[in-house]
């Protein structure tokens, strides 16, 4: 296990922000850990990269205890966190070098790997640019190399794609899925639903302090309603001959909309099809739907997926 | 896994190399180094031309204005480096702002050389603001006496000054939860030299303020200076200046490793 955490609570005076977290990443694959604002992610992954101290619980990374041992923690962990931690007044390949120094590479070694990276991450051109005038992209893409200077063995990655583009954060799951090939482990948490289904071969999704659910993706979408055909009509008279004809229907939140459970084949489809063709009922539109995450959400915290936690 | 699989720290190595950084910025952001060295040498134009001829005069060896840029350029070296450390409160506050000091903290590096670093440049940005002032104090009628190893332990002497007051002074910025608290805090700092033997002799001084002037740590070490840079017997001075800085040092770097480990 590269990550074993058990019984971990963390209070700010009264404020229980975790409430009991159990949770375990075996070494070489990706734990998302997804949840709305102020579930307690930051907060989580402070404590397993020594930078906050537990109220109560155990924690291990990379085998060694975070509130014993934190210097071994340390040399095995890389962190990027939810804000930049790069040093603005420096150049991209300054903060790059200072981190290869901090790691004890030889000045060769130092600018080799300073040269890998920022050809990796794109930043060739930016390199002799004071960091304060990077875009949010590259500032976040110059946050992950310097993690990854000093080869650690498990990464943390707070809300790596937040504010990004979608090429940019496409780019950003490229990276991660490159570092878990050359073995890393890691954790990652976000507010994305997608990013978690895309990167992450076990999910936990976080909810006022407590995981609410486990799993891998496929298994979380099992843990719901199965998906649904939406039909929309054109007029109120569609909609109450449909609703008397489908006797598993259900209003939808659109009032000239239908939901029918079903499993979306496409047998199913067309007996439906076929059934409302008899009538002559006029459907303006049709659309399957496959549950994903945002059902999970819904279904476990019984809240909407809400603002920032969306599928996109 | 066993202990021996942790790589070893080295705080040397780590304090050079978070001393790169320091200089690095300063040199990204020079006006800082400018503001430092122009507050003394305003003043230092100020006392000698607009009060030092009447002040020259009240010292009684009849040298007027010349004989006073001798008796203040002490003062306003010292007021110098301590211009130069509340600028070391200001850096740190700022620093401690900028998300890599989190990233320090998780890597497997030696936790005080973030602020060694601050310390050293410090000194060598102090140490640099002092001789410009110095400079422009010869250029203004400064006459020193002191020969090749007069300089020496004057710069021996205020390395040493410098680097007690900036690890207060880190402190300082440590604890202060604004930049403008930092830039605040060690005003006592600057004001301190005036109630001492820096501007005029403290016989000067109505009976309650003399004793404080004459028992102030800033007294002893304008004297020290005095006479080292003037060449003259310093006496006892010496030896309380150190003791006064060994103190502010010792006491301003424990304050520094507490504050520093506390927050997270
Ligand atoms: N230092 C602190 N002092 C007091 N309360 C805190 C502190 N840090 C976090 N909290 C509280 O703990 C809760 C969880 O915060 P945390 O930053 O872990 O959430 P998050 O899941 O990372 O949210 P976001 O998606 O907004 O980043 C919040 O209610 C927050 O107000
Ligand atoms: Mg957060």
């Amino acid at each position: 296990m590269a990550i074993s955490v058990s019984g971990l609570r963390k209070s700010f005076g009264d404020q229980v922000v975790l409430d009991g977290l159990d949770l375990t990443v075996p070494s070489g694959t990706v734990f998302a850990l997804l949840g709305a604002n102020g579930a307690g992610k930051t907060t989580t992954v402070k404590i397993l990269s020594t930078l906050l101290a537990a109220d109560a619980g155990d924690v291990r990374v990379a085998g060694h205890d975070v509130a014993r041992e934190p210097d071994a923690v340390r040399a095995a962990i890389g962190v990027t966190g939810q804000f930049s931690a790069v040093d603005k007044l420096l150049t991209g390949a300054e903060n790059l070098r200072l981190m290869a120094d901090l790691h004890g590479l030889s000045r060769r070694d130092g600018r080799r790997r300073t040269a890998e990276l920022l050809d990796v991450f794109g930043l060739t051109d930016a390199a002799g640019k004071p960091a304060s005038t990077y875009s949010g992209g590259m500032l976040r893409r110059l946050d992950l190399a310097m993690t990854l200077v000093g080869s650690p063995r498990v990464i943390f990655l707070d809300e790596p794609t937040t504010g990004l583009d979608p090429r940019s954060r496409r780019d950003m799951w490229q990276i991660v899925r490159d570092l878990v090939a050359g073995g890393v482990t890691i954790l990652l948490t976000t507010q994305y639903l997608e990013e978690a289904d895309e990167l992450a071969d076990r999910i936990a999704v976080l909810d006022h302090g407590r995981i609410v659910a486990e799993g891998t993706a496929d298994e979380l979408k099992r843990r719901i309603p199965g998906g649904h055909v939406r039909l929309r009509f054109a007029d109120t008279q569609g909609v109450d001959t449909a609703l008397g004809l489908l006797d598993d229907a259900a209003r939808d939140n659109d009032a000239l909309a239908l939901r029918v459970p079903s499993d979306g084949s496409l047998t199913a489809l067309k007996t439906l099809i076929d059934r409302l063709d008899e009538r002559a009922v006029a459907v303006d539109e049709l659309s399957v739907h496959t549950p994903d995450l945002d059902d999970v959400f819904l279904a476990l915290t019984g809240r909407p997926a809400e603002e920032k936690v969306t599928s996109r | 896994m066993t202990a021996a699989t942790i790589p070893r720290v080295h705080p040397l190595r780590d304090s050079v190399t978070m001393l790169r950084r320091n200089l690095k910025r300063m040199l990204r952001y020079p006006s800082m180094t400018v503001m430092l060295v122009g507050m003394p040498v305003v003043f230092l134009l100020l006392f000698v031309y607009v009060f030092g001829g009447t002040l020259g005069a009240g010292l009684g060896g009849g040298g007027g204005r010349a004989e006073y840029a001798n008796y203040v350029t002490p003062a306003i070296i010292l007021m110098t480096v301590m211009s130069a450390v509340q600028g070391t409160a200001i850096s740190i506050a700022m620093d401690m702002t900028e998300g890599i000091i989190t990233r320090f903290r998780t890597m497997h590096i030696a936790r005080v050389s973030v602020l060694t670093g601050h310390v050293l440049g410090s000194v060598l940005q102090g140490l640099f603001a002092v001789a410009i002032v110095i400079g422009v104090a010869l250029l203004v009628g400064f006459r020193p006496e002191a020969g090749p190893l007069g300089w020496l332990a004057t710069t021996g002497f205020l390395a040493f000054m410098t680097f007690a007051f900036v690890w207060l002074c880190v402190a300082l910025g440590l604890k202060s939860k604004t930049v403008e608290t930092a830039s605040n805090a060690p005003m006592p700092l600057i004001l301190l030299p005036f109630l001492g033997s820096g501007f005029v002799p403290t016989e000067s001084m109505p009976a309650g303020l003399r004793w404080f002037a004459e028992h102030q740590p800033f007294t002893p070490i304008i004297e020290t200076l005095r006479g080292l840079l003037m060449n003259e017997p310093i006496g006892g001075h010496v030896w309380i200046a150190t003791a006064w800085c060994a103190a502010i040092a010792l006491g301003g770097y424990l304050w520094s490793k507490r504050l520093y480990n506390r927050q997270s």
